[in-house]
This record gives structure tokens, C-alpha cells and sequence, in this order.
């Protein structure tokens, strides 16, 4: 198919994908820049699942205790157990208050102190009360003052367009494809930059914090561009997962003064964190949830434990969580100023992503050439800042403040270069995708129930506890899986607004990554942040002080473990992890 | 535990379809159930060619409100046993252009909070570190902030059903969220534009763009307050 055939095609110099807190901080620094950007978003910007965190945005302001630079680097570097790079953290922790600064002289409505400075609350893992936050919406406040600015400085919206295939030949990014949710039709979008920002991949899991839309879709995309992806075998499962739905309750809830206690009504985090208890860090307390439940310490012996606010006060509880307090009242009945809330863990960050190096640009091997015009930021990026496990409230920062200079980084590439040539039929692969789900042959599966499946088997072999038995098995699944998906057929073969179609799409992505993750997961025999091996329950700096790079090939996932961490000896050598 | 239940739905497929039509749906679904999980059992196990909006699940991406049983909310905070008998009548969100089934035009919508200038305009000089504001300078904006742009409220106010181009309760409360925030230079202006014919004083005090919010926000009370600093103004 010729670029002529698509439904459009649109000649503009930067291109975003995704339009959570990453996408559209890199847009406004485009357009501050005087860069034409169009922002490509499955669903309307404020509609991202940014907009969902809840307890706040990571920065040594110092404004309501000591606090430092140097300790904000050592609270994150520990928080990774050892895996994040310490010169990606180096500078985040240096931009980090700017970002915030920035986003008050936005207009972003953040709580006060007395005195009327930004207000901080403690975090877990975070050594000082760090977080900057508006009660527990903040993340949909940063949302929402980035969606107005970007729009007062003219970014291009493509509002519900999903992207379906990236255009990069001998590693150098043309442009992407995507399709109009809309009105239906592909359109081809050339480019001399382009931003990867679609988010996590938590709707792997059964249980989950994330959106219908975390799907993972660009690093699905990477792995078919012959591009590889870092880290994937780590995920964060969430201590405060709403019971049975997955739903988060902010970490905002311990951080405020929060218990969580088991079945005998014990604050058991005394067991395993005696100094931080239930502010230790979220892989420790998750893993320590589930030991609770899997000895039979749950409530009632069921698979729940629970989070408790009463002695908070009703006065508290309204002014600093009220969204806790009412996704408890709503989904579960349980008003939280009266009764403990049922809890579990529920995977909720991707700290693997595209990998990319400290400028935000993708690389593509261990030894870290890029892809010419290809950058990626937030949740969906491997810098790697957050290593084998993140600390709450410094996904936002990273998402803001990699967003902001991904955007500076990209404003300065296109002022120098020109635009690449399209190949061929850059329509093709989307074109045929599409084609196959709408038309479906003989196919009988239905992607709901493949997903359905997936989900189920990788909360339960990849999740807070894995073993070497277990990820096999889920391996075997997951390309049983692979091959019943090649027969999926929708329902709606029509094209204006194909939820069917999206999803089908989706799930094609699903199954793509997570033979990554499981992958990862399985070779990698160590236990390092919030990767738990039960048959290798100890961290091993010898073997695996390493990223990990992960391809797939026709003969399935090849893996690299050459991609070295990067370690200042002398200021923060590795050492054991207690809290 | 499952219940039997009797689903409603209008369908509207731009392909084929005249115009809207209702559809049934009969299923068993858990007791537990929300809006959301009776529509993706629908979707996902029985007929996929229904097409709705939805994303977070929490209540806080705003993507999911449509009509049940007469009233505006969204769908996946609103548990099946807020109404009874097990019969469930659902449409898209009245007043604005259906595109497919229970998704709507919103473009209108947003186009409109445009029109009241929503970010903050500074003209002073900008400090190195924050703006101060104190916490009761931050509570006059802290319930306006809330908004999650889900349209339940314009959806419901009989004063935009009579004239489309009145700016609406969404638009309004944005201008309020800036006009009493104690570090924006913008407020003359966006008084102006709020005052103007298609502005404030469409509104009349009836009440459903609150009863309609799903973050519970008192919209018409932000209106009140913002008809009284126009008046105090022009003294």
C-alpha cells in the first residue's frame, strides 16, 4: 500500500505517542519551543491513567523537614536495590525540583503549608517527607494543568487514534501508523521525531491498579520493529490494591499514618520492616502481604489483608484521602473512618521498558547506539531510573521530568535534521493487521477469553512470588496463547469507534511483551527488588548486577545480560537492602 | 453469587441505522457487579459490537458517564444494586451527538472550555522557587480542581438543552477554578467572557449539574459565587 492510500497523511516534525504526564510535558516543551508537535492519544488527554495517582510528585523541596539532594539519590538508588543507574538518578534528583517549580507556575493547585508553600508528605522508602501533593488527586491535577497548557500553546491534538505500527528502517524512526478510533482509516504520520510515552503494561495481570488502556502498546510495537526491551521482568506489585478489584488506594494512606494488619489484627509489617513498618518499600510490604495470606494470616484466612485508617480520624481522612475513602465506600462498602479496608497486592508499575540513555533516546544493543529520532519517556522508558523497583511518588517526577527534557532534547535533533525518507509501503503491516482481525477467516477465538487466560496465569506465575516451575509453565501458556490468538475474529467488522478491534489489538500486544517478562523472569535466578524468586530467594551482585536486554526472534526471546549498571563506587556501592 | 438481570440498551450503529433503537440483553452476572463489568461481560463475552467509553475503572478519568435509569453517572462506580429489579436501561449521555452505541461527540464540549481561557495567566514576575499561597486560598479552588471533564453535568442542565451555545456548568467551574485562584492574572478578562450573553446567566439555579456530579462538586454553588464577583466588578 502506498502513503497515498492511507485516509491522510500528515508531514509534521515531532510526533508524541501517548498523553499521559510524559507525553504531554514533552509536547509543551515543543511547543515552548516553537516545534509543531501532534500529540497521538487512544483516549482523550485527560483521560490517561497519569490522572489516577494519587499521593504525590518526589522532591527534596526541604519545605516541612531536612532534607537533601544526596539523600533523595540514596533513598532511589536503594529503592532499585541496585539496579538503577546512578547517573540517570543523579540528574533526576537535580531536575526534580525545577519540575515541580515549573508546574506551580503552571497553575497546578497543589496543597500548603501554613506559611503557603507547596506541602510534603512522607513516602514510602523516601527517608524525609518528600512528596509534594493536592490531597490525593495529584496526579490528575499535573494532568490537567498540562492538558490546558499544551493546549494554550497550540499542540496538535489527534484525539483516540491508536497507534499500530512504528516506521523505522536501518534504525533511523520515519514516522508512525495509526488508526482513527473514530471515524476508522489509517494515517500515516512522517515525522523527524518521534516520542514513545504510552505507559505501563499492567493489564498483563489479573489484578491490577491499571487502565483498560495500559496495554503496553509501543513496547509491543518495539519488539516487532527487531528492537529489544530492558528490564521487563520487573513489575510492581502495590501493597493497596482494593480487594478483588485491583483499584489503587494511594500510598498516600500509610504515608498519612495508615496500619495494615493481618487477620489476627497484628501490625504484622513488624515482622519484616521493624524500623519503616508499613512505610517501607512497596516490593517489601507487597511480599509481606502475601506471606501474611499465603501462612493463612489473612482476614477470615481468605487472600485479603486490610488497610487501616480509623484511628486517623474522620477530620484527616476527609482533607487528605478523600478518594481513598470513597473508592473504598464505593466498590467494597467499607466506609474507612469506621472499618479496616480488605487489601492485596495488585501489579501496578512497569519498571522495564524501551530502553533508552540518559538523553531519552531509544537505544538498540548493550552498547548503546540509538535509534536515530526515536525517544521514549515515563512508564513506558528504560533509563533506568527506577531499577528492580520504584519508589512511590517518583513515577511522576520521572514521567515530568523525562517528559521536559526529552522535549528539549527532541526540539534541538529537529532543528538540525531533516526528514528521512518513507519506505516503500510503510502501510503495509498495519494494513494487514487489521485486515486479518476484521476479515478473521475461520477463526472461532474470541480475544476477551485469550486475554482473560493470560491475565489469570500471570498474576498467578508472575507475580509478588515466582519460581522456576511456575514461569515455565506460564511460558508454555503464553505461546499456546501466541497461536490461538492467530485465530481470533471479531465481532464488529465495521470501522467507526471498533471497541472489538482496539482490544483485539491490545490483546495482540498483551501476549507479544509478556513472553518477554516471563522470559526475563525465568533466566534471571536471583532475587532483586520486586523480582522474587522463591527458589532463588537472595540477591546475587556476582551474576546478575546487570540489565537485561530481550529480543524477540523467530526461534523465540534472546536475551543479553552485557548492559552494565551504572555504579558510583566510591559514593554508593551496593549493600544489603533492609528497611 | 450470580443474579439474572435484564439489560437495555440503545444501540446506534452509524453503518446501518436510522436511528437509535433499544437492544436487550439477558445474562447472569455477579451480585457485586458495577455498570462497567455488566457492559464488558456484554462486550467481551456476548456481542462485541458494543462500543462505549472507558478507561481507569476508579472513577477518575472521566471517560465512562452515560445514562442509567434516568440518571447521569459513570459506570464504573455505579454498582447494578443502586437500582432495583434487576432491569437496567442504558443510554449515552443526553444533549450531546452520538457517534456509535453509548460514545458521544464530546468535542463540542471541550471546544467550549476553551472558550474561558482555562490556565492560569501570570503577569508578575516569576519567583525561583513557589508561588505562596496559603491553605485557605488553596480550599476556595481545591473542590473546583476535582473536575474530571466528564460532561455528566452539561449533560444534564435543561438551560443548555434550550440553548446550545450557552457555555455550561464544566466551562463555568473551570473559569471559577482560575478566577479564585490567588495567583492568576487572568481574572478580568475571563470575567468578561463568563459574562457574557451565552455565559453565567443562563444559568438558573436548577440544580441537576450537582445532583448529576460523580465527584459530588457544588457547581451551582460555584456559579452563584462567580455571578456575585461579576456584579461586586462592575460596582
Amino acid at each position: 500500500m502506498k502513503p497515498e492510500e492511507a485516509r491522510s497523511v500528515h508531514q509534521i516534525d515531532a510526533v508524541v505517542v501517548g498523553a499521559g504526564l510524559a507525553g504531554l510535558r514533552a509536547a509543551l516543551e515543543l511547543a515552548r519551543n516553537g516545534i509543531e508537535v501532534a500529540v497521538l492519544t487512544k483516549v482523550y488527554p485527560t483521560r490517561s491513567h497519569s490522572g489516577a495517582a494519587q499521593g504525590g510528585i518526589a522532591a527534596a523541596l526541604a519545605n516541612v523537614a531536612e532534607d537533601s539532594l544526596e539523600l533523595h539519590m540514596f533513598d532511589t538508588i536503594k529503592g532499585s536495590d541496585y539496579l538503577g543507574d546512578q547517573n540517570v538518578i543523579e540528574l533526576f534528583v537535580q531536575e526534580a525540583r525545577k519540575t515541580v517549580y515549573d508546574f506551580e507556575h503552571m497553575g497546578v493547585p497543589f496543597s500548603r503549608t501554613e506559611d503557603g508553600r507547596i506541602n510534603q508528605r512522607p513516602f514510602g522508602g523516601h527517608s524525609s517527607p518528600r512528596a509534594c501533593f493536592s490531597a490525593d488527586i495529584t496526579g490528575h491535577v499535573l494532568l490537567h494543568t498540562l492538558y490546558e497548557q499544551c493546549v494554550r500553546h497550540r499542540v496538535h491534538f489527534y484525539n483516540e487514534f491508536q497507534v499500530v505500527s512504528l516506521v523505522i528502517e536501518d534504525h533511523v524512526s520515519r514516522g508512525v501508523v495509526a488508526w482513527d478510533i473514530r471515524h476508522g482509516g489509517l494515517h500515516l504520520f512522517h515525522a523527524k521525531a518521534v516520542l514513545l510515552a504510552t505507559g505501563g503494561y499492567g493489564r498483563a495481570f489479573k489484578i491490577t491498579s491499571n487502565a483498560h488502556a495500559n496495554t503496553g502498546d509501543s513496547l509491543s510495537l518495539i519488539l516487532e520493529a527487531g528492537l529489544p526491551l530492558e528490564d521487563m521482568e520487573f513489575v510492581q506489585f502495590h501493597p493497596t490494591g482494593l480487594y478483588k478489584h485491583g483499584i489503587l488506594l494511594s500510598e498516600a494512606a500509610r504515608g498519612e499514618g495508615g496500619y495494615l494488619l493481618n487477620g489476627k489484627g497484628d501490625r504484622f509489617m513488624a515482622t519484616y520492616a521493624k524500623e519503616k513498618m508499613e512505610l517501607a518499600p512497596r516490593d517489601l510490604v507487597s511480599r509481606a502481604e502475601q506471606t501474611e495470606i499465603n501462612e493463612g494470616r489473612g482476614v477470615d484466612g481468605k487472600d485479603y489483608v486490610c488497610l487501616d485508617l480509623r484511628h486517623l480520624g474522620r477530620e484527616k481522612i476527609m482533607d487528605r484521602l478523600p478518594q481513598v475513602w470513597e473508592l473504598a465506600l464505593n466498590y467494597l462498602k467499607v466506609d474507612a473512618i469506621e472499618a479496616p479496608v480488605p487489601i492485596q497486592p495488585t501489579a501496578h508499575y512497569s519498571m522495564g521498558g524501551i530502553p533508552a540513555n540518559i538523553h531519552t533516546e531509544v537505544i538498540f544493543n548493550a552498547s548503546g547506539d540509538v535509534v536515530a529520532g526515536l525517544y521514549t519517556a515515563g512508564e513506558a522508558s528504560c533509563l533506568s531510573l527506577h531499577g528492580a523497583n520504584r519508589l512511590g511518588t517518583n513515577s511522576l517526577q520521572d514521567a515530568a521530568t523525562f517528559g521536559r527534557l526529552a522535549g528539549g532534547r527532541m526540539a534541538d535533533f529537529i532543528r538540525q535534521a531533516g526528514f528521512s525518507s518513507l519506505p516503500a509501503n510503510p502501510l503495509d503491516r498495519a494494513r494487514d493487521r487489521i485486515g486479518h482481525l476484521i476479515s478473521g477467516g475461520n477463526g472461532r477465538e474470541r480475544h476477551a477469553l485469550i486475554r482473560e487466560e493470560l491475565q489469570q496465569n500471570m498474576t498467578r506465575h508472575a507475580g509478588v512470588f515466582r519460581n522456576a516451575e511456575g514461569l515455565k509453565q506460564l511460558l508454555q501458556t503464553v505461546r499456546e496463547l501466541q497461536e490461538r490468538y492467530r485465530n481470533v475474529r471479531i465481532d464488529d467488522v465495521n470501522h467507526p469507534f471498533n471497541l472489538d478491534l482496539m482490544e483485539a489489538l491490545e490483546v495482540g500486544h498483551l501476549l507479544n511483551f509478556s513472553e518477554v517478562i516471563v522470559e526475563g523472569a525465568l533466566v534471571r535466578t536471583e532475587s532483586r527488588g520486586a523480582h522474587f524468586r522463591t527458589d532463588y530467594p537472595k540477591r546475587n551482585d556476582q551474576n546478575w548486577l546487570a540489565h537485561t536486554l530481550a529480543w524477540k526472534t523467530d526461534s523465540g526471546v534472546h536475551l543479553n545480560h552485557d548492559k552494565t549498571v551504572v555504579i558510583y563506587m566510591d559514593r554508593f556501592p551496593p549493600q544489603e537492602r533492609k528497611y | 453469587m450470580k443474579e439474572s438481570i435484564i439489560v437495555k440498551i440503545l444501540r446506534y450503529q452509524p453503518e446501518k441505522d436510522q436511528k437509535p433503537h433499544w437492544q436487550t440483553y439477558r445474562l447472569d452476572v455477579p451480585a457485586d457487579s458495577t455498570i462497567l463489568d455488566i457492559l464488558n461481560e456484554i462486550h467481551w463475552n456476548h456481542d462485541g459490537t458494543l462500543a462505549y467509553r472507558r478507561s481507569c475503572r476508579s472513577a477518575i478519568c472521566g471517560s465512562c458517564a452515560m445514562k442509567v435509569n434516568g440518571q447521569n453517572v459513570l459506570a464504573c462506580e455505579t454498582p447494578m444494586h443502586k437500582f432495583r429489579g434487576n432491569r437496567l436501561k442504558i443510554e449515552p449521555l443526553p444533549g450531546f451527538p452520538i457517534i456509535k452505541d453509548l460514545v458521544v461527540d464530546m468535542d463540542g464540549f471541550f471546544d467550549k472550555l476553551q472558550r474561558v481561557k482555562p490556565y492560569m495567566v501570570v503577569d508578575k514576575p516569576i519567583p525561583d522557587k513557589e508561588f505562596l499561597q496559603s491553605p485557605e486560598e488553596f480550599s476556595r479552588i481545591r473542590e473546583s480542581a476535582y473536575c474530571i471533564l466528564c460532561g455528566a453535568c452539561t449533560s444534564s442542565c435543561p438551560s443548555l438543552w434550550a440553548n446550545e451555545n450557552y457555555l455550561g456548568p464544566a466551562a463555568l467551574l473551570k473559569a471559577y477554578r482560575f478566577i479564585f485562584d490567588s495567583r492568576d492574572d487572568g481574572t478580568d478578562e475571563r470575567l468578561d467572557i463568563i459574562n457574557d450573553r451565552n455565559g453565567l446567566w443562563r444559568c438558573h439555579t436548577i440544580f441537576n449539574c450537582m445532583e448529576a456530579c460523580p465527584k459530588h462538586i457544588d457547581i451551582t454553588g460555584c456559579i452563584s459565587r462567580l455571578k456575585n464577583r461579576v456584579v461586586d466588578n462592575s460596582l
